[in-house]
């Protein structure tokens, strides 16, 4: 059994989302195979976690997958492939995957399931405990429990790498001559404000993609 | 002598069809969860929730507008739509505060926003004003009391934001003080939903927090002296607009603006033929 947190997302609580963390995961290679092989199994969406900033990062991409995919206007063919395409800062699928999908070594990885068919309707059939105990017989790792406000869902977080991914520039995103007077401003706020910081523009930055 | 007959009242046209009723919005969102804030000419703003149950968000709203060709009217949704979305995209990265972006659907015209609690300038003025012309009816002993440091160094911070604003090339073209925000300091352990209690106590007399450019509706993205000093322009005007005792605060926004940039000087002495002659340019010539 892995531990699996929902979240109701406000305006789509009728699709309620599961997220499981994992750390130490030895089987990526194979749950990677599994997903380009499209076994219908292990139709979830697996993410990197050094590349989620913070909670708000995941549920903004998994609220615009699906509203693009309950909308009609995903550019992906599953909800969950959406939810990768969606994290990414530009317009291609693969690249996508490369950057925000697991890869043969990667251990720390988030794990999301929406109950959502491929008609768009609800499916009741998964519910967090399918979930927790498919992921627990499939995933080689440790399960991390998520808090209520998804607690946890950053710590793995590699910031620099997000940092550059979205094209972020310096501390606090001052450009030029002026960094230097901005940096020293940056190194006395606390790391949680920047990061803060980093999300808004990111959320930002993924909602105005494609348009 | 006969009357001439009178023309028969002109029926107004029937009522466009629209695909949806009007004031309602697109999926996901339903009026349920939407508690109203303001109307505009163009967009409904609401608040609500996103993404958790606790935090709080602005949604804005472009409805369709029945009178127009369909066509155009969701090409000009669209396009005025994401002009705003990516001017807060651009000025929040570039470290201006202003409210980020947390969802944007440009074909149904909704645009999700961060919320930003605290009071307008506007407000504030007002509340500063009052209490100036309270003072002097008590007694004109001190006129300029203490306390006042504390507006001006308001209207410092108002004067830098704006330059930083400018500097980006980005132009607000509608800046008043009802679009600039004075975001109340969060406290210690901040609640997720401030009872009415709380926002009465800390909103009345608190001049700290940071400012907040808020309502990018019509900006446009702008390297023309011209039209940052239109904006410096439309902002003085709502300052004269609110109290002739504030006026004088204004030249304290113009001094701060004037050390923000190194184009500020240059929309500084814009301003001067702007104010001449209005906010809209001659057509001679």
């Amino acid at each position: 059994m892995a531990s699996v947190q929902t979240f109701a997302l406000p305006h789509y609580e009728e699709y309620p989302v599961h997220v499981a963390l994992f750390k130490d995961v030895t089987n990526a290679a194979f749950l990677r195979s599994q997903l380009l092989a499209s076994n219908p199994d292990f139709d979830y969406a697996f993410l990197d976690a050094s590349m989620i900033l913070t909670p708000n990062h995941l549920l903004t991409s998994t609220f615009l997958a699906l509203h693009t995919f309950l909308t009609k206007r995903a550019k992906t063919r599953t909800p969950h492939s959406e939810l990768v395409f969606r994290l990414s800062p530009n317009n291609n699928i693969g690249e996508s995957y490369k950057k925000f999908g697991i890869g043969d070594a990667t251990t720390a990885i988030i794990a999301v399931k929406l109950p959502i068919t491929a008609d768009a309707t609800v499916d009741a059939s998964i519910t967090a405990e399918t979930v927790s105990k498919h992921l627990g017989n499939v995933v080689q790792g440790t399960s991390v429990r998520i808090g209520e406000q998804g607690e946890g869902l950053g710590l793995w977080c590699d910031v620099d790498k997000v940092r550059k991914m979205y094209k972020l520039g310096g501390e606090g995103g001052n450009k030029g001559k002026k960094t230097g007077a901005a940096n020293g401003d940056a190194r006395v706020k606390k790391e949680g404000d920047e990061k803060k910081e980093m999300e808004s523009v990111i959320l930002g930055i993924i909602a105005l993609k494609g348009s | 002598m006969t009357e001439p007959t009178l023309v028969p009242p002109i029926d107004p046209p029937p009522a466009p069809e629209t695909s949806r009723p009007l004031h309602t919005l697109p999926a996901p969102f339903s009026l349920s969860s939407l508690e109203i804030i303001t109307q505009g000419a163009e967009a409904l703003v609401y608040k609500t929730t996103f993404l958790t149950p606790h935090t709080p968000v602005v949604v804005k709203y472009r409805p369709p507008k029945p009178y127009r060709h369909p066509t155009l009217d969701k090409r000009l949704t669209k396009q005025r739509l994401l002009a705003e979305a990516r001017s807060l995209v651009k000025c929040k990265k570039e470290g201006v505060r202003v409210p980020g972006v947390l969802g944007v659907d440009a074909e149904e015209g909704w645009l999700v926003l961060e919320y930003v609690d605290g009071q307008t300038v506007r407000g504030v003025l007002d509340g500063w004003a009052h209490r100036v012309s309270e003072r002097e009816k008590e007694a004109d002993t001190r006129t300029e009391g203490q306390g006042n440091e504390g507006i001006l160094d308001l209207m410092r911070r108002v004067g830098r934001e704006v330059g930083k604003l400018h500097e980006l090339g980005v132009c607000h073209g509608d800046l008043t003080t009802s679009n600039i925000m004075l975001r109340t300091p969060p406290p210690d352990s901040p609640p997720p939903f401030p009872t009415s209690n709380s926002i009465s106590q800390s909103s009345s007399n608190s001049l700290k927090g940071d400012i907040y450019l808020i309502d990018f509706g019509l900006t446009t993205s702008s390297i023309q002296d011209e039209d940052k000093a239109v904006d410096l322009y439309v902002l003085e005007r709502a300052f004269s607009a609110t109290h002739p005792a504030a006026e004088p605060l204004f030249q304290e926004v113009l001094r701060a603006y004037g050390e923000s940039g190194k184009g500020a000087k240059s929309v500084l002495k814009r301003l001067e033929g702007v104010r001449l002659r209005g906010r809209k340019r001659s057509m001679l010539g």
